[in-house]
């Protein structure tokens, strides 16, 4: 067995503190050497930007989110002691920790660290599947001759980096594939680094919920209980056909996570299912005119996002969260995919003239999905609605303008509302 | 209740029933038709609350009475019984039961009181008149297939029926339209019908009208208010609320300016459409006409699968004009004609186009480019 020293990065046999440096933060594994598929995860990413670059607040409970009505996005590790969760309701938050600093996210900073961190990712390897802005898959496979040292080194040296280049820290899990190493990420954190490898697998999964599996939420779940399938053990008793039978797609999946197998790759460029954006407001409202304006928003920047990605969607989803947080989501089918913020917006408000009067609400949100690219998209026109053409026109005219002087040097009237 | 009915007048009666009712209905009775027999007559009547149709059959009555039973059952159990059956059904209100005898076989069924059953309320027409079924087909089925399933522009999930001016004269009009074609049928106004509200009568309500209309010769009673139309033969009733909407404005979406004119063998041209089609497996076919002098060349490109063309010997004078279209628009428009060459008038490639039979006016039909 082998014993990493995270901190002089040695390796050397296993013992309570490194030989050669004296420190305890050793990791012993017997597959150290052989695994290469690793999950970064940032700890408590956007808090940890704030505190970083205000230290007043480093020992203050920390909390991101979008106002006093919006929901968390991160709390900071202090803040979590207390209970604040990620996606918890604001005004929950603020109950378990009332003394807690808000800070709304400020995502240019966010974006910056970010891309300071991939940059130190791409002298890993280029295979980096970005997950979100703190989190990425990395493919170290084959990497150790270029590198002179196994993708275990190399991952405690990446995160030694963030700590004194960019004053950011993360967890590694360090496995042999993807759902492992997201798993394993997240088993020590902050600070950690984790190992599951071939070995180990069967005897680790065994006793943990399904839950564990990302994208299993609780609708999953509860459909796996019914079926009496609460923990990998659970997932082991069924023939692979009945799971099929019984889930479908997903049932396979199934079958072969609780075998610890996982054969996706890590891919730089995973494609994109959906473009959406969604806005939580200072106040609940059930004024048209206001909920237009952000409708109108909201199908601007997808519109933006799409025609940036050279993508249009086929099918337009709204999403809506009312007073007492229910969410509402209307989709439709279009006849031709768009990306056109005109059309997204159209068939939206269409879809929103529906539940208006359902209102007041909270949160308002559009996209696109079933994405084609955009040379499929906007082909024909519509007979009964002539100036379409025209207001398109126009719409390629204001993103002409946009691209060149910024994207606020022309607004619609309707976007100030 | 108890009665005799000859099993081809009851399979008759209850299949228009069980296409009415809704099948994934949460309220019970909806799925039931109501059964009234009383002298020699019996009737069955059945809704989705949109629609109504009663069917009077005749039937030897022994017993006068009325029950309600599931429509798709019972439809099922005659439909499997042998042809010339006599059928007996009797009702046992008490039990709430009703058997159904034929020969050996018999099943009972559940029942639901008759006072449950939602009878549309009658209402006011404006406007009565009388068509031939022939006439009345024509206008519905040359219509039917541009109806939209849109659900946000619910007002054009349905067949527009109203009178209209068509030189200097009025005619019965049908028009329907999704947005990227649309069909605008007329026929000689019908004695009476002068002065009828404009309807717009729902997809659904066309279909069970269809099965109204077999019979050339037949005279169909059309009778129309602001919100519903009826249309009977002596043994059916089918009555429908109509969509509450406003139709749109379609006369300007008619070109009055096309004028390159193509003039193609409509069976010809489906076929060719057909063919070249098959190679792209895309949500939405593109085909791409070239025209050149007496020439039409159809292509198909599709990057992923392949590409097809075919050329046809046509009429055609104009400049050379490329144009796209979706293949299942023009299929749909070509199979509507029936008796003369197809005429298509263009005006430029970004333009709707109009297509009708010949030089006749009373269905043109219009549909959007598509960019290729």
């Amino acid at each position: 067995m082998q014993a990493l020293c995270r901190d002089c990065l040695t390796l050397s046999t296993p013992s309570r503190r490194c030989a050669h440096c004296g420190s305890r933060r050793m990791l012993a594994h017997a597959e150290l050497s052989d695994l290469a598929i690793a999950h970064m995860d940032c700890d408590a990413f956007y808090a940890s930007v704030e505190k970083r670059d205000n230290p007043e607040l480093a020992d203050k409970p920390l909390i991101i989110g979008g106002g006093r009505r919006g929901v968390v996005s991160t709390a900071c590790y202090i803040a979590r002691i207390r209970g604040v969760r990620s996606a918890m309701p604001m005004f929950q938050a603020l109950k378990l920790c009332p003394e807690a600093v808000v800070l709304k996210p400020r995502m240019t900073a966010y974006a910056e660290a970010s891309r300071s961190i991939r940059a130190m990712m791409q002298d890993l390897t280029p295979a980096i599947e970005p997950l979100s802005l703190d989190e990425a898959f990395l493919d170290l496979t084959g990497t150790a001759r270029l590198h002179g040292a196994p993708p275990a080194v190399m991952l405690a040296r990446l995160t030694n980096r963030m700590r004194d280049e960019l004053g950011l820290t993360g967890s590694i899990g360090l496995s042999y594939n993807k759902f492992l190493a997201k798993v394993a990420s997240d088993l020590d954190k902050p600070r950690g680094f984790s190992v599951i490898g071939r070995g180990d697998a069967a005897a680790f999964l065994r006793d943990r919920p399904v839950s564990l599996i990302w994208g299993i939420g609780p609708s999953a779940q509860s459909a796996l209980e019914r079926a009496g399938i609460r923990t990998f053990a659970d997932l082991l008793r069924w023939e692979r056909t009945e799971l099929v039978a019984r889930f479908g797609a997903t049932g396979d999946r199934l079958w072969h996570l609780a075998r610890g197998e996982d054969t996706r790759p890590v891919s730089a460029d995973a494609p994109v299912k959906s473009i959406s954006n969604e806005t939580t407001f200072d106040a609940d409202t059930d004024d048209t005119d206001i909920l237009d304006g952000h409708l109108w928003r909201m199908a601007e920047k997808v519109s933006d996002r799409a025609k940036a990605k050279d993508l249009a969607g086929q099918v337009v989803t709204l999403k809506l969260k009312r007073a007492d947080h229910s969410t509402l989501t209307r989709r439709v089918a279009l006849r031709d995919a768009t990306h056109m913020a005109d059309t997204i917006y159209r068939t939206a408000r269409g879809l929103f003239d529906r539940v208006a009067d359902l209102g007041p609400f909270r949160l308002l949100g559009c996209g696109i999905s079933d994405l084609v690219s955009a040379d499929q998209a906007d082909k024909s026109g519509d007979l009964l609605d002539p100036e379409a053409a025209q207001r398109g026109r126009a719409e390629r005219a204001t993103d002409a303008i946009r691209n060149r002087f910024g994207s606020d040097a022309i607004r619609k009237g309707r976007a100030l509302r | 209740m108890k009665i005799s009915i000859e099993r081809s007048t009851l399979l008759k009666a209850v299949s228009q029933a069980q296409s009415v009712v809704e099948r994934r209905n949460t309220i019970p009775i909806l799925a039931n038709v109501l059964i009234e027999a009383d002298g020699n007559e019996v009737q069955f009547r059945a809704t989705d609350l949109d629609i109504e149709v009663l069917d009077k059959s005749p039937a030897q009555v022994e017993r006068a009475g009325a029950t309600t039973v599931a429509a798709t059952t019972l439809h099922e159990i005659v439909r499997k019984l042998p042809d010339g059956a006599l059928v007996v059904l009797t009702a046992d209100e008490a039990a709430g039961r009703l058997t159904v005898e034929a020969g050996r076989s018999n099943f009972t069924l559940a029942t639901l009181p008759k006072e449950d059953f939602p009878v549309m309320a009658s209402s006011e027409y404006e406007t009565s008149f009388t068509a031939k079924a022939a006439v009345l087909r024509r206008l519905f089925d040359k219509s039917k297939f541009a109806i939209s399933t849109e659900e946000t522009r619910y007002y054009l999930n349905g067949v527009y029926m109203h009178i209209s001016e068509s030189d200097g004269g009025n005619v019965l009009r049908c028009v329907a339209t999704d947005g990227h074609r649309l069909a605008r049928i007329d026929a000689d106004l019908p004695e009476g019908a002068a002065g009828m509200p404009g309807v717009i009568v729902p997809r659904k309500t066309v279909g069970e009208l269809r099965k109204l209309l077999e019979d050339d010769e037949m005279d169909i009673a059309v009778s129309v208010s602001e919100t519903k139309v009826r249309f009977a033969t002596p043994n059916i009733t089918l009555t429908s609320k109509v969509i509450d909407g406003t139709f749109p404005d379609y006369s300007r979406v008619i070109p009055q300016g096309n004028n390159r004119r193509l003039e193609v063998d409509a069976a010809e041209f489906a076929q060719a459409v057909d063919r070249v089609a098959t190679v792209s497996s895309e949500r939405s076919r593109a085909v791409k006409l070239q025209l050149g002098e007496d020439r039409l060349i159809l292509s198909v490109n599709a990057p992923d699968s392949g590409a097809a063309e075919e050329e046809l010997a046509v009429a055609y004078g104009d400049e050379p004009l490329e144009i796209g279209f979706n293949a299942k628009y023009l299929l749909e428009i070509a199979t509507q004609v029936d008796r003369e060459n197809a005429v298509f008038l263009f005006n430029s490639s970004g333009d709707p186009t109009l297509m009708r039979e010949g030089n006749d006016t009373s269905a043109v039909y219009v549909v959007m480019p598509m960019r290729v």
